[in-house]
């Protein structure tokens, strides 16, 4: 932990922490609306609390929440919350090597496994600074959502439409952007060109959660071209920080 | 509204579920030794599902097109992160421009 800290407030890290400290801020907000949201719908105090405790999956709390408030069967909200978070098998498979041994480290690593720390951790270009960009944005997305949750399911709907602040635009915005440098590598562009036309094209016909999964199919492009340059993965995929900084 | 006993049950399961998830990519990886050519199709997984997530979020609302201002912000923040621009500067971009439009009425 000393030496993740110390990466982080080298010079060099101060861009980083700026970043995640603006994804938190903006999580916060989202998270006040979850628990507004959720208390407004007639659901008790505890269970937007207890909820992003043990799930930590905004899209999948959502989800849940919408779907038993408006009379769907628990059952029912499960299997789909389950569906929305089945993306991060594939993404424990990318950024698992940041954990560390183990077995607290091991599941904490996994529990703060979310699309915003797998895209801060993707973007940056060796082992040690992956590993701090993770567990600095995995633990502080935690405090922060969390808090954002209890206070907005006391505070009630004060911000309840964060839609109203461009939030729901800020969102795609940070994964884009730290996503963006890995799109120089040709075959990676050309997986993610594929990948993104399946998920838009299938997205009317089936359940949430899916299309994006089907979006892999995009890979099976990148298995057929050989990635460009040196084919260590370092260097391809997981580019330069600053570049997204 | 749901007993509170079912609200906790489905919680937790959804909740075990989805640790169950996270935690079986890191578990099976750290049993076998990957190659530089699996290494990099991981990763490009990881982008290939974060660009799908980008897109839909972006453009889809509940199966139909989410209107006018959220895809817009989007695209300025991608712009400007296309133009180097920083982090900073492309989030609020985006947030400010969705923002502005709704403020002028557009969807």
């Amino acid at each position: 932990m000393r030496s993740i800290w110390r990466t982080l407030t080298s010079r060099l890290e101060s861009g980083l922490l700026r970043d995640i400290a603006l994804v938190c801020a903006a999580d916060g907000l989202v998270g006040a609306s979850f628990g507004a949201i959720a208390v407004g719908s007639g659901f008790p105090l505890w269970l937007p609390m207890l909820m992003s405790l043990v799930v930590f999956a905004g899209a999948a709390q959502f989800m849940f929440v919408g779907l038993i408030a408006a009379g769907g069967n628990p059952i029912a909200a499960v299997l789909a919350g389950l569906l929305v978070n089945a993306r991060h098998l594939p993404f424990g498979f990318a950024v698992g090597d940041v954990f560390g041994r183990g077995l607290v480290r091991r599941a904490a690593g996994a529990h703060l496994m979310i699309d915003e720390t797998v895209a801060f951790a993707l973007a940056q270009r060796d082992a040690d600074r992956r590993r701090a960009a993770f567990w600095a944005c995995g633990i502080a997305l935690f405090v922060c959502w969390n808090v954002g949750v209890v206070a907005g399911a006391f505070g009630g709907t004060v911000i309840s439409d964060t839609d109203a602040f461009g939030l729901d635009a800020a969102f795609p915005a940070v994964l884009l952007a730290l996503v963006l440098p890995s799109l120089k590598d040709r075959s990676t562009r050309l997986a993610a060109a594929v990948g993104v036309v399946v998920a838009l094209v299938t997205s009317p016909w089936l359940p949430a959660g899916v299309p994006v999964l089907l979006a892999l199919a995009g890979v099976l492009v990148a298995l057929g071209a050989a990635p460009d340059g040196p084919r260590d993965p370092a260097s391809t995929s997981r580019s330069r920080s600053e570049e997204a900084t | 509204m749901t007993s509170p006993l079912v609200l906790v049950v489905a919680t937790v399961v959804l909740g075990a579920g989805t640790f169950a998830f996270r935690a079986a990519g890191p578990a099976l990886r750290s049993r076998v030794t990957l190659s530089d050519r699996a290494e990099h199709l991981m990763a490009t997984a990881a982008v290939v599902l974060l660009a799908a997530l980008v897109a839909t979020s972006a453009l889809l609302e509940d199966g139909g097109f989410a209107g006018v201002a959220r895809p817009a912000g989007v695209a300025v923040g991608g712009v400007l992160a296309w133009r180097k621009a920083p982090f900073v500067v492309v989030v609020l971009a985006a947030a400010a421009t969705a923002a502005g439009l709704r403020l002028l009425g557009v969807p």
